[in-house]
């Protein structure tokens, strides 16, 4: 258990006996008391004995007693060594209840035809929701405009490379501009789906589409009309929340940079182009790959805008994975198809992530 | 023979050219992104204060191209010939603003507690689970993030059914303490790796035990760490969308919720969901200008190393 740690304390603690065997015994009471309350709850809902449970809260009540009590038990059986344990403990108990057991839920959720509005329990699906899935062309657009947003992430990179090079220069009101240009992460997706996406760009009155008709656009229709125009109008207004997002990690990486690397190169007579292409830029290769796919993480959950301007419309044009099920969820109250979506989705971008990171670290580092 | 020897060569003059060009270009260029970033803001301010005329000719400036009048934010209750008397609307939007307020509070709240000892647990000890060493564990922590919230947003309607968790705070709580966890452990690892271990060894050899000096010499320390990590935790959980709105229906709504339900319904009465939506986005205007710093900070973290 000691191996690596930072921090080396010889502690003299004698763990008495008695004190070994209560800890033992706080966990596994409580551990006995979990599984009798999860046994008579099981009986009951296989109806072999009725207790009269409402719901599995009991169960749950358990589970948390028995989690509290292992961090205890592990104080009173190890002493020092439990109270380093009790450290991480908590949160990986937390994390395990809420993601372990739910996902492992919606594993076999997945393969049942569930309506949750009505009455009817789940039904066995068998393949069926894989089936329906690999027909479901809504569901391989949705897929498809999430490359088209993915990519749109390059983009957002390039103006949020611009603007903190902006902010790094020699200015004046600093902090206003920074406080300025942070501002639209800060805002409720929703509130701004409703103010930019409804109002600012409303075909009538709009202040943008007025500017566009001045600009020679006579028809203004940004999420209406071409199923082109509203995914590039989409992408445009999430860059517009998240480029301060990237902003500020590539401000943190300029900030940091050496700056005797810089100053050599203008000694040697590079010109301000040539400063950036071949030296502010490798430097900053290893910051902007972090903030690039800490985007891309972020980007794959793009829902809440959809939602609120165009529900995926026109046609489907601007859908995101988690739009689409969240409407067949809605509209339909089908649990075990969309939690079927939702699964694949998770694989292909656990599957796409792993490939991309590993292949980003390969080409940073060719030769380890 | 004579020459004069002080004088701005044409180089030094071409030079200060492209000095005053640049600043120029600079200035233009951040004031331009500042416009960019401020405008929606502002137009849903005025917005708040328009009436129907004047939201259908898009008028822009107040005073200058209308007057304003309190439109908005009386149909919320909220303008001062209606703030003295009961408003069922008033009432209704204060329910979802505080409850927004508790939920996000309370969700940052516990996850910067779980984290901060996380994060120093990972940062100071060896752990061995299983096959799982530290750098696996932080891993599953910090891999969470990657979760899109629909793929846990389906299962948690069943699971939170059968634990009559729907449409309560705890639940929402639960979920997102959930959902920022990993931000917050990955902020305050980092946070607690660039604070030398000496201190806590110095604390312990004055007699104090690992959490004491957990406590009383490494939290303070650490401490705009962790306002950075609760910050953008407030954040985050402010504006959540999703999951408030599968898993609320009746007592626990949210503002986002709040927003986007009046989007649709009775035409649409501009002013009213201006009124609304600034609500929403005054407190984190407010944070942002305040905190400013630690936003940056716990943006930055982790990105340079």
């Amino acid at each position: 258990m000691s191996n690596g740690d930072l921090i080396h304390i010889v502690s003299y603690q004698e763990i008495t006996e008695r004190r070994r065997r209560l800890g033992h015994l706080i966990i596994r009471g409580s551990f006995a008391v979990l599984l009798l309350v999860l046994g008579a709850q099981v009986l009951q809902a296989v109806g072999v004995w009725g207790f009269g449970f409402k719901n599995w809260q009991l169960t749950g009540v358990a589970w948390v007693a028995w989690c509290v009590c292992l961090c205890v038990g592990q104080v009173l059986i190890r002493g020092e060594q439990g109270k380093r344990i009790l450290f991480v403990l908590p949160a990986a108990l937390f994390v395990v209840s809420l993601t372990v057991i739910p996902l492992l839920l919606g594993i076999g959720i997945a393969f049942t035809d569930w309506n949750l509005s009505s009455f009817e329990g789940p039904k066995f699906a068998g393949l069926g929701n894989i089936e329906r899935m690999l027909q479901d062309s809504f569901y391989w657009n949705a897929l498809r405009n999430m490359v088209f947003y993915t990519a749109g992430v390059l983009v957002e990179y390039a103006i949020a490379f611009g603007l903190a090079l902006l902010l790094s220069a020699q200015i004046r009101a600093r902090r206003f501009f920074r406080v300025a240009f942070l501002l639209p992460l800060m805002l409720s997706p929703v509130a701004v789906g409703w103010m930019i996406g409804k109002s600012m760009l409303e075909f009538r009155f709009g202040p943008i589409s007025n500017l566009a008709r001045l600009l020679g656009w006579q028809e203004p229709a940004f999420f209406a009309a071409s199923p082109d125009i509203a995914r590039v109008s989409m992408e445009l207004l999430d860059a517009w929340i998240f480029i301060p997002f990237i902003m500020i990690m590539l401000l943190a990486g300029l900030q940091a940079l050496p700056t005797e690397v810089i100053e050599a190169a203008r000694v040697d007579g590079a010109s301000a182009w040539q400063t950036f292409r071949k030296v502010i830029f490798p430097l900053m290769l290893p910051v902007s790959l972090t903030a690039i796919i800490v985007r891309i993480i972020f980007k794959l959950k793009l829902a809440d805008i959809v939602i609120t301007i165009t529900a995926g419309g026109p046609g489907g044009a601007t859908d995101t994975v988690t739009s689409f099920i969240f409407r067949e969820y809605k509209d339909r109250s089908n649990v075990g198809y969309g939690t079927l979506l939702a699964l694949f989705y998770l694989i292909v971008i656990v599957i796409g992530l792993t490939g991309l990171i590993r292949g980003l670290s390969r080409w940073m580092r060719p030769y380890s | 023979m004579t020459q004069a020897i002080f004088r701005d060569s044409d180089v030094d003059l071409r030079f200060k050219a492209k000095w005053w060009s640049s600043r120029a270009l600079i200035y233009g260029l951040l004031i331009l992104w500042t416009i960019v970033a401020l405008f929606p803001i502002f137009w849903v301010i005025t917005t708040s204060f328009k009436t129907a005329p004047d939201v259908m000719q898009g008028k822009i400036i107040p005073f200058l191209d209308y007057q304003p009048a309190w439109l908005g934010w009386r149909s919320l209750g909220l303008s001062p010939d209606t703030i003295g008397f009961g408003s069922t609307v008033r009432d209704q939007f204060l329910t979802r603003f505080s409850n927004s307020l508790v939920i996000s509070l309370s969700a940052s709240a516990l996850a910067t507690m779980l984290g901060s000892t996380t994060g120093y647990g990972l940062s100071r000890f060896g752990y061995k689970f299983g096959y799982m060493k530290n750098a696996d564990i932080s891993f599953f922590f910090i891999s969470q993030l990657i979760l899109p919230p629909v793929v846990l947003a389906l299962p948690f309607l069943v699971f939170y059914r059968e634990l009559a968790l729907i449409d309560t705070h705890i639940g929402l709580i639960l979920i997102y303490t959930l959902t920022v966890l990993p931000i917050v452990i990955w902020i305050m690892r980092d946070q607690f790796m660039s604070i030398p271990s000496e201190l806590e060894e110095a604390a312990m050899v004055d007699g104090e035990g690992v959490w004491g000096a957990f406590f009383r010499i490494i939290l303070p320390i650490a401490l705009p760490g962790m306002i950075a990590a609760f910050v953008l935790s407030l954040v985050l959980t402010w504006n959540e969308y999703v999951f408030a709105v599968l898993l609320t229906a009746i007592n626990t709504i949210t503002l986002p919720v709040l927003v986007a339900s009046q989007t649709g319904s009775n035409g649409i009465n501009w002013w009213g969901m201006a009124a609304v939506s600034f609500a929403a986005i005054l407190p984190l205007i407010i944070v942002a200008v305040l905190l400013e710093r630690f936003i940056v900070r716990g943006m930055s973290a982790g990105a340079v190393k």
